[in-house]
């Protein structure tokens, strides 16, 4: 067991992982003699040499494309996107070919592609350096869509993206890279990808998070529990898509209190999806209204420092207050 | 100053070249890179080192910092935190000015980096199929972010790209001021004669590298020779040296010159820090027309 951030937990995973199986490559913008904008592949490019660790020019839909065709025709390609926010030229290639090339070849073919990229915002980048993308890739069948928040799940949920015979987009919150820490055990353990976690045990209330906003939900819990002694369960959705509806209906129908908090856009935003889950299939098990804590309906995460902070938290210590509200409803 | 910041410092021939041959109301769709072509198009220093700093000064009232800026009055379509994203504005600018008559021109800058982006090359076919007054200008500043742009670019001069549309294309050098001014002078006049696209590629160096405080994230990557056999090419100093040498200008006037310049960007940094930062109502405006 160690103690790792993020971005040392992926790439020990992702060093481990490359160094077991050597149909494994990595490929995007400075991944290699550079190690990568984030340090994720750091020393990789010496240790398993250009053919496995490949720089690509800035030309996302080309990055994806290849990376395709290269898993269609016996690699294991993660393509690295440098920010969530440049993979738009891309999504022809993932929406169109990679999420759809085993049903249109009526399961001749399979995809068994990773697409790693950061997303998120918090970290003063801007319009295009902060974005949350989960939804759109959210609603496509064919792909699986994933959102690790802390060291170990990351880990866990990397080998299991490795393994699986067909495409992920792999998304890791940025302001979890360095921020948040954890233990990760040394074994090579696998986190299922689908499955939701209880990242806290509570009895009054359900809220059910992932990428960073699951890190301020927590502390929230923690001071709601000093505070007012109300008892917060936090479910780490952790999958996008499949999404877990048993672990989150199974959580809501004890509490009898559901609240859904996001980053994104809060309208058709993943978490309307987790909402809709709740009011179809456990309506009679609630005690409160669902609550939805999404991003304001703005094109994109603004630059000023002042905007960027009113985007994240439009009222003070409004998920204090919103889940102090529901407890009490 | 929060955020990501890409400094122009090195590459300041080009812009000031390119622009120099404009008119304002000729459109330039600027770069990630971009303070310089904002500068150079005659913007504000005030406003945009405001922007910078995300205040309600700024070209956009903070709401896009450093990589985001947009200044209508000036022809400036934007600053652009995409790589390769500006290239198709400029063309579709053209085709507006072509389409309604008027003889304007836009430029589009971008490096070495979006030359390798698809919209690139569909950029360059849809402005020769429609004989549109577009003007290429590829800063080939040898880095695409942080990587050599020869390990990632195929062909050895990306002027090159322009043949097969047969664009006139030209390769200068970025540093030299008035070699870039001569040939985006050609370009210019060729694109406001209804005579269709040019492809400029300027080489030139990133002095600064890609970002400030990218050593945390890159660390060196490249040498001190390297950097300095560029830092003795300086674009300012080189044309310092040709107005001294010709006796256009004494080296006092030009010291002058200097100082005003650099209080002129101190007064601006002064003008950013006082300026007030956007209240949370500016967060939801401008979404659409006419929301409220």
């Amino acid at each position: 067991m160690a103690q790792k951030n993020v971005v040392t937990a992926i790439h020990d995973a992702l060093h481990e992982e490359m160094a077991a199986d050597d149909r494994i490559v990595v490929l995007g913008e400075d991944v290699g003699v550079r190690g990568g904008v984030f340090r994720i592949t750091q020393g990789f490019m010496e240790e398993f040499g250009p053919a496995r660790v490949i720089d690509t020019p800035l030309a996302e839909a080309g990055i994806v494309g290849v990376a395709i065709g290269m898993a269609l025709h016996g690699l294991l390609p993660i393509a690295e996107i440098e920010f969530a926010d440049f993979i738009h030229p891309a999504f022809d290639q993932i929406v169109s070919e990679a999420a759809r090339i085993r049903y249109r070849s009526n399961n001749d073919f399979n995809v068994p592609l990773v697409i790693r990229a950061p997303w998120g915002g918090g970290i003063h980048g801007a319009l295009y350096h902060s974005q949350s993308i989960e939804a759109f890739y959210g609603h496509v069948p064919g792909l699986k869509v994933v959102v690790p928040s802390t060291p170990s799940d990351a880990v866990g949920m990397l080998r299991t993206a490795i393994r699986d015979p067909d495409p992920v987009l792999f998304l890791e919150h940025k302001k979890t890279y360095r921020a948040i820490t954890g233990d990760v055990l040394d074994e090579p353990y696998t986190v299922p990808i689908g499955v939701a976690d209880v990242k806290r045990e509570g009895e009054d209330l359900t809220v059910v998070a992932y990428g960073f906003m699951m890190h301020t939900c927590l502390e929230t819990a923690t001071r709601l529990q000093e505070d007012h002694g109300i008892s917060v369960e936090v479910v780490d959705a952790r999958s996008i898509s499949p999404l877990d509806k048993q672990t989150i209906l199974s959580s809501v129908r004890k509490t009898g209190k559901a609240m859904v908090v996001y980053e994104d856009n809060r309208t058709y935003g993943a978490g309307a999806e987790i909402v809709a889950t709740i009011a179809e299939e456990a309506m009679f098990d609630l005690d409160g209204p669902i609550v939805r804590i999404g991003g304001p309906d703005i094109p994109a995460m603004p630059f000023a420092t002042s905007l960027e902070h009113f985007y994240l938290e439009p009222e003070p210590d409004q998920l204090y207050r919103r889940m102090l509200d529901l407890a009490r409803f | 100053m929060p955020g990501f910041v890409h400094l122009y410092i090195g590459q300041e021939a080009v812009a000031v070249g390119v622009c120099a041959t404009l008119r304002p109301d000729d459109h330039v769709a600027s770069t990630h890179r971009g303070h310089g072509h904002v500068i150079a198009k005659g913007g504000d220093v005030n406003r945009i080192m405001a922007e910078l700093y995300g205040r309600v000064t700024g070209y956009c009232r903070g709401k896009g910092g450093s990589m985001h800026i947009f200044v209508p009055e000036i022809g400036v379509l934007g600053t652009n935190g995409i790589v390769g994203g500006g290239i198709a504005h400029a063309v579709g600018a053209a085709m507006s000015h072509k389409l309604l008559g008027r003889d304007n021109v836009a430029v589009a800058f971008f490096g070495d980096g979006a030359s390798n982006q698809g919209v690139f090359f569909e950029s360059m076919n849809l402005s020769a199929l429609w004989h549109l007054p577009v003007v290429f200008v590829c800063e080939n500043n040898l880095y695409s972010e942080w990587t050599e742009y020869e390990r990632l670019t195929a062909g050895s001069q990306i002027m090159d790209r322009g043949a097969p549309f047969a664009i006139p294309s030209v390769q200068v050098d970025g540093n030299d001021l008035l070699a870039v001014r001569d040939a985006a002078q050609q370009a210019v006049r060729r694109a406001r004669a209804g005579r269709g696209p040019s492809l400029i590629e300027a080489i030139t160096y990133t002095q600064c590298g890609h970002m400030e405080g990218e050593e945390v994230f890159a660390g060196k990557y490249r040498s001190d020779e390297e950097i300095s056999s560029w830092m003795v090419r300086d674009p300012i100093v080189l044309f310092r040296e040709r107005l001294v040498s010709s006796d256009v200008v004494d080296r006092v006037t030009l010291d002058r010159v200097d100082d005003d310049e650099g209080k002129r960007v101190e007064a601006a940094l002064e003008y950013a820090i006082r300026s007030p930062a956007p209240a949370m109502n500016e967060l939801t405006e401008h979404v659409f027309t006419e929301e409220r």
